[in-house]
């Protein structure tokens, strides 16, 4: 362990997806749901970021730069709908969203 | 020379089925022209065959044709001909009582309105018979064998209208399939083990390799012998024969007393040097007891013709016995003769029937002496051959039958023989005595008068052949068949059964004089049966023919009763409860079960997704 | 371990501290706190994209998430005047069992990762992720996704304006 290589920006981006996975899945509000997303997001950024540089191929941070945008248009579209839904439902509560049921 | 007498064989089968054909097709409507041309058409068989038989009588060299028909693997049928002393013995009299029987319908069914279908059935039956009679392997056989019990499906049937005829059609052709059953099963395993159909081919195999059929000797032959037991009615197949008398008389004379219900002794000598001596043993046994069992029905029975279908039991009981102890060739003595009286006396019955308008009952006819003299006469002379006068035809033949078990040392046979000649001549003087003698016992009896000529000259001509029969070489004709070697006996030797073996012939001459003057002394005069009231019980049993109708009727009922359970019970537990119900069950328990995951909550959709996942990759990395 | 592997250690572990805290706060349960351990995480990764020498990365990053994103989720929670989320009972044996899963998830990347050896030989790494150099290829390689992109930009624009309206058919 001389030095900091790939895996250990690659292991920091696994963890900080798994933190993501778990937030989605265990979190009941919608907006934490949200930011657990983009948790996600970033920490398939952080990859691709690293692989560029020790690839030496510049082409990954050009896809991180695409990814930003998508997500922050994601959000726009994400957080509008949240706001549609609450001022139906007056809830932001994943559990009081039960639709996705016959 | 060989050919042409190939051609003449073929024509001989064909020409009955040729004239059904176009009776079936084009002669519906033209009822004495199809009776015509079945007549023609039987009489030039029957005449052809006399061709052949004198030919052969000059050249005795066996003749043979054949197609190849069928070849499958290593199963090669041929469709063929084999004209031998016995198969032309055979085809002589199908063709000849056939002839003399044919004419007789003419009249007898005169006014019927099916009498277009009667003669091509009839016809249809001569053809095969006559393939039965000249095929020269086992599959053959049994197709013809088939189409026989089709065409005595048909003319027992004939008067469909009626039930019990449609019922008695339907009883003989099951009858039929329970014995043809075991017939081809044992045909299948002679295949297997031989290789072979061909009668002359398994003849050689046998006596080149007399193991060859070590350990399935005794299935095969027995197996054979089921279709014997059903198409000649023995034991316990014999049910079907009494009811098929539902049919017309000419039928029962032709089908079921001359010629299709001997087509089971006739196979049976065919083949005679396939069976191993326990199964002879048991055909012997399986015979002596049918006769006896018969010939004691016959006793108490009072429908004219169930009393020549029991004797004809009695009878074919014999032929199956002689064959059963070693002596094919007295069986076919014996078939011959009894062809030749047994079709005369229900040629005879039926010509007192249709005196009397269809009646059959005995103790309602009586006095026809004077009505009726050729009837009279010459149904005296039949009971007389079938009892086993000498020198009637039916004495001579007999008496083969039972020096031949007298000569084998089987002294249980010989005395059931000797036993059911004397029921024989009892019975059948029963019947002669009620039906022709004393006073007449019913109206229509004063109105009777006798039969046209076209039914009386058939009556005489089988006359003559039953007298003469037993003295014109029949018996030695046949016997080059099974030992060409022998010496030859000189023919018309009348007293020579007497030479040859004394026991035989004078027990039966002495039983035939007791049952003579046992019915003399019961039925003279009578004009109704003492035997009910002195002896019941016997009586009733058997007027009940043993109550063996009854007994199957409880047997078939409860083995379908059972079927029916067990099928019952498979259906409901196993396609109804464990398929059925089990796969809706099995689906509805796995949807009940995936439903519980549907609980649209979103999360635990991720979750379920997430484990989807995990498992996913822990199965490529470390399966 | 020279500086700019401590360095790493820092910001790695800063990223992944806030981003626990993001998920799971131990003392507060109200978004806005969560929305703030995002913007933490997203500096601290913007750190990390320092180190990687993706600098144009890393100001995009802290201009469009924690001056925009974070903004805008600010403004969503108090638009709708979220309190602090009441406690609810949590299921403990789903819970437990989504930690397990994504644990399982976790260790099986991170065991291949190591297995692997995929950093190994490269550790020469000496590219510059320069705004001139990402400049010159998203306006020349990377012309046609990114004009697309903005069409992706604009239609949701398009989408957020027709949620927002009052009356959402």
């Amino acid at each position: 362990m001389s030095h900091i290589g790939l895996q250990h920006y690659l292991i920091v981006s696994v963890l900080l997806f798994s933190i993501g996975l778990l937030g989605v899945i265990i979190r009941r509000n919608v907006l934490v749901l949200y930011m657990s997303l983009e948790l996600m997001l970033n920490a398939a950024n952080l990859a691709l970021v690293a692989f560029s540089r020790f690839k030496n191929n510049l082409d990954g941070q050009i896809m991180v730069l695409f990814i930003i945008t998508v997500a922050a248009a994601e959000v726009a579209v994400g957080l509008a709908l949240i706001v549609a839904l609450y001022r139906r439902r007056q809830t932001t509560h994943v559990e009081d969203l039960t639709t996705l049921k016959l | 020379m060989n050919e042409l007498l190939g051609f003449l064989a073929w024509k001989v089968l064909f020409l009955p089925l040729l004239a059904a054909a176009v009776i079936a097709f084009f002669l519906q409507a033209r009822p004495r022209l199809a009776a015509v041309v079945s007549v023609m058409a039987v009489v030039v068989s029957f005449i052809l065959t006399v061709v052949l038989y004198a030919q052969y009588r000059n050249y005795p060299t066996v003749v043979q044709v054949a197609i190849p028909w069928l070849s499958i693997g290593n199963l090669n049928i041929e469709f063929g001909l084999h004209a031998d002393h016995l198969s032309l013995l055979m085809a002589l009299v199908v063709t000849g009582v056939g002839s003399l029987i044919h004419i007789y319908s003419i009249a007898y069914m005169q006014g019927d309105r099916s009498y277009a279908r009667f003669f091509a059935s009839l016809s249809l039956f001569t053809f095969s018979m006559l393939g039965i009679v000249l095929s020269n392997n086992f599959f053959q056989m049994f197709i013809f064998w088939e189409l026989v019990g089709v065409s005595s499906y048909l003319l027992i049937g004939f008067w469909y209208e009626k039930p019990s005829a449609a019922d008695a059609a339907k009883k003989a052709f099951l009858t039929n399939r329970i014995g043809d059953f075991g017939f081809l099963l044992g045909i299948i395993i002679l295949w297997a083990t031989t290789g072979s159909v061909k009668f002359s081919e398994l003849h050689s195999i046998l006596a080149k390799n007399p193991g060859v059929l070590d350990g399935v000797a005794t299935a095969v032959s027995l197996l054979i012998f089921c279709g014997a037991v059903g198409k000649s009615a023995q034991f316990p197949l014999h049910v079907w024969l009494p009811d098929a008398m539902e049919g017309p008389t000419p039928v029962s004379a032709l089908i079921h007393a001359a010629t299709m219900v001997a087509a089971g002794v006739y196979m049976l000598c065919r083949v005679s040097f396939l069976f191993d001596p326990f199964s002879l043993q048991i055909i012997a046994t399986t015979g002596g007891f049918t006769a006896l069992l018969a010939a004691l029905i016959a006793v108490q029975q009072n429908d004219i013709k169930r009393i020549l279908a029991y004797s004809t039991l009695s009878q074919l009981g014999y032929m199956v016995m002689a064959v059963g102890l070693n002596g094919p060739s007295a069986a076919m003595f014996h078939l011959t003769t009894h062809a030749f009286f047994k079709a005369m006396l229900f040629l005879g019955a039926g010509s007192v029937i249709h005196a009397l308008h269809h009646e059959q009952d005995i103790w309602k006819m009586g006095g026809l002496k004077s009505k009726m003299p050729i009837t009279y006469w010459t149904f005296l002379l039949g009971t007389l051959a079938l009892c086993g006068m000498w020198p009637l035809s039916g004495f001579f033949s007999k008496d083969a039958i039972l020096s031949q078990a007298f000569d084998q040392g089987n002294y249980f046979l010989f005395v059931i023989g000797v036993l059911v000649a004397f029921l024989t001549t009892f019975y059948m003087f029963r019947l002669f005595l009620v039906v022709f003698l004393g006073g007449a016992k019913a109206h229509a009896v004063d109105h009777a008068h006798e039969s046209p000529r076209v039914m009386s000259w058939p009556l005489v001509v089988l006359a003559v052949a039953s007298v003469c029969g037993g003295f014109i070489g029949i018996e030695q004709f046949v016997q080059h068949q099974f030992s060409p070697s022998a010496e030859v006996e000189p023919i018309f030797d009348i007293m020579g059964p007497f030479a040859h073996s004394p026991a035989a012939a004078f027990a039966g001459l002495l039983v035939i004089f007791f049952g003579f003057s046992l019915a003399i002394a019961i039925y003279w005069n009578a004009t109704s049966d003492p035997i009910p009231e002195k002896l019941p019980r016997l009586s009733r049993w058997l007027r009940n023919k043993f109550y063996f109708d009854e007994l199957y009727a409880r047997l078939i009922a409860l083995t379908q009763d059972s079927l029916a359970k067990v099928a019952d019970g498979c259906d409901r537990f196993l396609v109804q409860g464990l398929m059925v119900r089990g796969t809706h069950g099995s689906v509805e328990f796995f949807g009940r079960a995936l439903r519980l995951l549907q609980t649209g909550n979103l999360q635990t959709y991720a979750l379920l997704f997430a484990a989807g996942v995990a498992f996913v990759i822990c199965f490529v990395l470390f399966r | 371990m020279s500086a700019s592997d401590i360095i790493f250690y820092i910001f790695a572990a800063l990223t992944l501290v806030c981003g626990i805290l993001v998920v799971a706060n131990p003392v507060s349960r109200n978004p806005v706190t969560s929305a703030m351990f995002l913007v933490l995480t997203i500096i601290s990764m913007s750190g990390l994209f320092v180190l990687l020498h993706a600098f144009f990365l890393a100001a995009v990053q802290i201009l469009v998430y924690a001056g925009a994103v974070i903004v805008l989720f600010l403004f969503v929670i108090m638009l709708l005047d979220l309190k602090e989320e009441q406690r609810r009972h949590v299921n403990r044996v789903v819970a437990a069992l989504s930690v397990i899963v994504v644990m399982v998830i976790a260790a099986a990347i991170i065991w291949t990762i190591w297995q692997t050896k995929l950093g190994d030989g490269l550790d020469s790494a000496h590219l510059e992720g320069s705004l001139r150099a990402v400049g010159h290829l998203v306006f020349g390689k990377y012309i046609l996704p990114f004009e697309i992109l903005s069409l992706v930009l604009l239609v949701a624009m398009v989408g957020v304006i027709l949620l927002s309206k009052k009356e959402l058919k």
